[in-house]
């Protein structure tokens, strides 16, 4: 099955948009509840006639929830490999759900609701993962939007839950709220200033974690880190928000000053370094993957620093994810091999900062 | 390749040895590396919390192999042990004193403190679809060889025909 993109409510990336607090740094903000729906096995033991009676169980709940309300429904199980690689280049699928991990293909019943803000997840490692995303640092709107949802769907579906233990899900890490939070967050200053390693074990002090820009197992690119709560039981869902942005607003003010750091310390160096980031992504003839996101985290930052004006936030968090492969190759309507990506790449990214005013110094 | 100690598996594991100054290769199957005193890796759970889990449940759930397998889905702790997943909520009651150990050594605690929550009334219910359920555990009751169960359910599915 193909896909029309342009008809998800927002495309599925409003997000992107950079109108949230500290937009500069913190690309967006996600909140998302486990939940499993009573009277099934979980998912991972689950038959494909089980998946399937979850889903039309939802299907059925949709009309009475409001907060989905305009909502589009994806069988992500009917979908082709690279629709699919598309809906996770866009953070809309986790890679499990879209069958992209190794050894694994797309399960039976995997299907994906999309709103405006909030999404659901359907079959993922649980029955049902309730997102919602905001852009910028935004946990309190993110968070009543998600809860408003879970209240919704939580009264016309009877979900797992323990007095004792709270909401069931299949892996214990996630019992109990079944609430993640997490920050996607650009952390130039603190890599460059070789700050970060202490930032990040701070973190971990804190009950936080950190991943890389797809979530678990993934690897930090372009300096971008998730930044995470670690446990979900034995603390209320505000306790767990209220923590994680109580810190990540100490993790902006602690790269902020690192940016001040490198600017009166080595500010022509770092001036340089950036400009010439610039000057590759405006003029390369062939980018591969990671060097985009590298030369988009400098340009990134010399934008947050304004040595370059004339360029918007927002632009840059489109390039970040329809520069990559599985956009490239839906933009162009055909399989692409490594070489054409890396050409075609390098040709979008052109034209993207093309049509922008123009960087000046 | 052959192992070349027992000639009968493929050899996995290349074992360099330096013995007064001179090296041997040896390429030996999982079995023989294991005799002589080298671990692979081949034997660890693959999930995150694979080390974790292992650590913990030689302490805690080693009792609970013995313990009944899940009622509802049929899922046995060893299963727990090797997927890190439990296999439905009912795996919460069956595995409940195993599992209150070890969800306090996750998050330091194990009473959920968050937002309660009240099922839906019946009513409000968009499927009862308790035959179909009724149906489903019984399918997996007979999968999994557990017959008195299963001889439940079908009575049960029975009475809810007539």
């Amino acid at each position: 099955m193909s896909l029309d993109l342009s008809l998800l409510p927002d495309g599925g990336v409003g997000w992107l948009d950079a109108s949230g607090e500290h937009a500069d740094v913190v690309l967006s903000t996600r909140i998302r509840l486990a939940r499993n729906v009573e009277g099934y096995a979980f998912t991972p033991r689950a038959r494909d006639g089980e998946r399937l009676r979850v889903l039309a169980q939802i299907r059925d709940a949709v009309p009475r929830v409001p907060s989905l309300t305009g909502s589009v429904l994806l069988r992500v199980d009917e979908l082709t490999t690279p629709v699919r690689q598309l809906l996770h280049e866009r953070h809309l699928v986790s890679k499990e759900l879209a069958g992209l991990e190794s050894g694994q293909d797309v399960r039976t019943g995997a299907a994906l609701l999309l709103g405006e803000g909030v999404s659901v997840m359907v079959n993922e490692e649980d029955h049902l993962r309730l997102q919602s995303l905001r852009s910028g640092l935004a946990v309190g709107a993110a968070y009543r939007a998600v809860e408003r949802l879970d209240q919704e769907l939580g009264s016309r579906v009877p979900y797992a839950y323990h007095p004792e233990f709270g909401f069931l899900t299949a892996c214990p890490t996630n019992t109990g709220t079944g609430l993640r939070a997490s920050v996607l967050i650009h952390l130039p200053g603190l890599v460059l200033t070789k700050e970060i390693a202490k930032v990040l074990a701070g973190l971990q002090q804190m009950g936080l974690t950190y991943r890389g820009l797809y979530g678990e197992g993934s690897e930090v690119v372009g300096n971008f880190f998730q930044i995470s709560n670690q446990t979900t039981l034995g603390r209320s869902e505000e306790e767990l928000i209220h923590d994680l942005a109580k810190v990540v607003q100490k993790v902006i003010e602690r790269e902020e000053e690192a940016r001040r750091v490198l600017l009166r310390d080595a500010g022509y160096i770092i001036e340089d370094k950036l400009w010439r980031a610039y000057g590759t992504l405006r003029y390369a003839r062939s980018l591969s993957l990671d060097e985009a996101m590298n030369y988009l985290s400098g340009v990134r930052l010399a934008v947050g620093l304004k040595l370059i004006s004339g360029l918007s936030v927002y632009t840059l968090n489109k390039l970040l994810i329809f520069c990559q492969s599985a956009h490239l190759a839906y933009a162009e309507g055909r399989a692409l091999s490594e070489a054409e990506a890396c050409q075609a790449r390098a040709r979008y990214v052109r034209e993207a900062l093309a049509n922008e005013a123009g960087a000046q110094g | 390749m052959l192992c070349e100690n027992c000639r009968e598996n493929d050899a996995v594991v290349n074992l360099t040895t330096i013995k007064d100054n001179v090296v041997t290769q040896q390429h030996l199957c999982e079995k023989c590396a294991a005799a002589k005193g080298v671990e692979t890796s081949v034997t660890m759970p693959k999930h995150p919390l694979g080390d974790f889990l292992q650590a913990v449940q030689q302490k805690s759930l080693v009792g609970a192999d013995d313990a009944p397998a899940c009622h509802f889905c049929g899922a046995s702790a060893r299963d727990f042990r090797t997927t890190g997943r439990l296999g439905c909520a009912r795996c919460y009651g069956a595995f409940e004193r195993s599992l209150r150990e070890l969800l306090r050594r996750l998050h330091g605690n194990s009473r959920h403190t968050g937002r309660r929550y009240e099922p839906p009334a019946p009513e409000l219910l968009e499927r009862a679809g308790s035959v179909a359920q009724l149906r489903e555990r019984l399918r997996r009751a007979i999968d999994s060889e557990q017959f008195e169960l299963a001889a439940e359910l079908r009575d049960r599915l029975r009475a809810v025909d007539t």
